[in-house]
């Protein structure tokens, strides 16, 4: 029997007056690998900030390992077991690497074996273990994005939502992030992965949601999407 | 060039950086606080002065100027606290003006409660009893307790600077005041840390006001003077700096005392010269970043 980690019913958000997520409901079971895809615009990154507690007026239910997290505020959310990689990657300026990674323990409960967590996270990130005294926005696009995920991972949630991880990334390395998230899958991580490289998500997934104009538009197991041209081409400008 | 030896002048520079620390005291305070909060807080005079009718008050009471360097600073970060909490923080998210009006209206307040309670004049603040006196310096005696206000300020400076550094909660400060939703989103609550971030502020802000008192005594408005100096320090060190905070105050501390040895009639407009200059040559001020208002 799956287990369902996350559970959407009919999420609504706004923008001030505009109402950019309509009716979303959504599943995700423990140990798997959703997607979520969609044109620019089409509400994806405003999903995973809902879910995450960044968007101010929302509604509906988000029911994360069987408790209402609706009203939670982002750092509650957290505490529970869900982490989120936002977009822009937000490799804070001024910290080493080690102290950004350092920032994924500073509310957990694993924070008394920082130094365990670290060498952990760097067996799997071996780009990151080699720079870890260096100013992190000197390293390149992708290794950035590798501490993101890193920073997001180190305190073990049990749900991570990554935001585009490939943007703007160069292709061997997007490769490498890819047979993480598999690894990441392997040991038991769920996760809820937003991406416009479709073919390549739509790969390592279990199942996507396809969303446009801020509602679901199409759902189905990630293989047959993938078989599917008609919807990639009507939803996914690919 | 009789009378403007170099001892002289040498003597002079070292009353600028005593005044200077007190400025820089003050000024990082309210840089750490626009920095984390992006709140400018004008009611940051309000507390330096509180800080130092605390001193007086303790003193009046039976209490110690070294009890009063301990427990004034935790009087007024906790009074800064319950500022924060129930006044500064219903108007987080609506724009920077704001804070602004709320905290200049709080010092007007602050001022007055302490004119009704302690009346309009001033009081002189002894120098505690073991540090009256000069001490030779190499180049002329220098008045002891203003050796002290500038090792009391290095030290206030290196507890800072460490607590910044070397614990978590001093880099969820450096991470939150660059991007507060990473922060958020890596399980912190940052309401809580602007409120203790306001509340180290106004600590230091009542520590200021504490050792500034036996140089200039003690007056309702004497927050008001300072308040406007201290904006030339962080307009010329740059908003939100502490590096900037503190070089920028021990200049304008010398200047101040130099122009007043040079050209007394000049003293009250050098910095705003200064600052003219720097904003001139470098808008953003010596480590401050470009756009921070925008």
């Amino acid at each position: 029997m799956p287990e369902p980690m996350l559970r959407i019913r009919d999420l609504n958000g706004w923008y001030g007056p505009s109402h950019v997520l309509q009716d979303i409901s959504l599943e995700v079971d423990r140990g798997e690998i959703v997607c979520l895809i969609g044109r620019n615009g089409a509400g994806k990154t405003t999903t995973l900030k809902t879910i995450m507690g960044l968007l101010d007026r929302r509604s509906g239910s988000v029911i994360f390992k069987e408790e209402e997290i609706l009203a939670a505020p982002a750092h509650v959310r957290f505490a529970r077991g869900l982490a989120y990689v936002p977009e822009e990657r937000r490799i804070v300026q001024g910290l080493s690497v080690r102290e950004n990674l350092r920032l994924g323990l500073v509310a957990s409960k694993a924070k008394h074996e920082e130094t365990r967590r670290i060498e952990d996270i760097a067996r799997i990130f071996p780009r990151l273990a080699e720079r870890l005294e260096q100013e992190a926005v000197t390293m390149s696009g992708g290794e950035q994005q590798m501490l993101a995920i890193a920073r997001a991972m180190i305190a073990r949630p049990d749900l991570v939502m990554l935001d585009e991880p490939s943007e703007g990334i160069m292709p061997v390395l997007v490769d490498e992030m890819f047979d993480l998230f598999r690894r990441m899958k392997s040991e038991g991580t769920t996760i809820l992965l937003v991406e416009q490289n479709v073919e390549l998500a739509l790969a390592i997934a279990d199942r996507a949601y396809v969303l446009d104009q801020g509602m679901i538009v199409h759902q189905a197991s990630a293989q047959a999407l993938l078989a599917d041209d008609e919807i990639k081409e009507r939803y996914c400008s690919v | 060039m009789s009378g403007l030896s170099f001892d002289l002048i040498a003597l002079q520079l070292f009353t600028g950086l005593a005044l200077g620390a007190i400025y820089v005291l003050f000024a990082i305070g309210l840089s750490l606080i626009f920095g984390m909060l992006t709140v400018v807080n004008f009611a940051h005079g309000a507390f330096y002065m509180v800080g130092a009718y605390a001193g007086l008050f303790l003193v009046s009471m039976g209490g110690n100027f070294w009890i009063c360097l301990v427990a004034v600073p935790l009087l007024v970060g906790t009074f800064g606290m319950i500022v924060e909490r129930f006044l500064v923080r219903p108007l987080y998210g609506r724009g920077i003006d704001y804070p602004l009006l709320l905290t200049f209206g709080l010092s007007y307040i602050m001022v007055e409660l302490i004119r009704i309670a302690f009346g309009t004049s001033g009081y002189p603040f002894d120098t505690p009893e073991l540090l009256q006196g000069a001490v030779d310096i190499g180049v002329g005696y220098f008045p002891l307790y203003r050796l002290f206000v500038i090792g009391a300020t290095a030290v206030v400076l290196i507890g800072l600077w460490l607590f910044l550094e070397r614990t978590s909660f001093g880099l969820i400060i450096r991470a939150g005041a660059r991007d507060p939703q990473i922060v958020r989103v890596l399980g912190v609550d940052v309401s809580k840390v602007w409120l203790i971030v306001f509340g180290i502020g106004t600590a230091i802000a009542g520590f200021a006001g504490l050792l500034a008192a036996p140089l200039q005594g003690v007056i309702p408005e004497m927050g008001a003077t300072i308040l406007a100096e201290a904006f030339v320090v962080t307009v010329v060190g740059g908003m939100g700096s502490i590096g900037g905070a503190v070089l920028a105050g021990l200049l304008v501390g010398v200047v101040v005392s130099m122009s007043s040895l040079f050209a007394p009639e000049m003293a009250k407009v050098s910095i705003f010269a200064l600052m003219a200059i720097v904003l001139l040559i470098r808008p953003q001020g010596f480590f401050g970043r470009a756009g921070l208002m925008s």
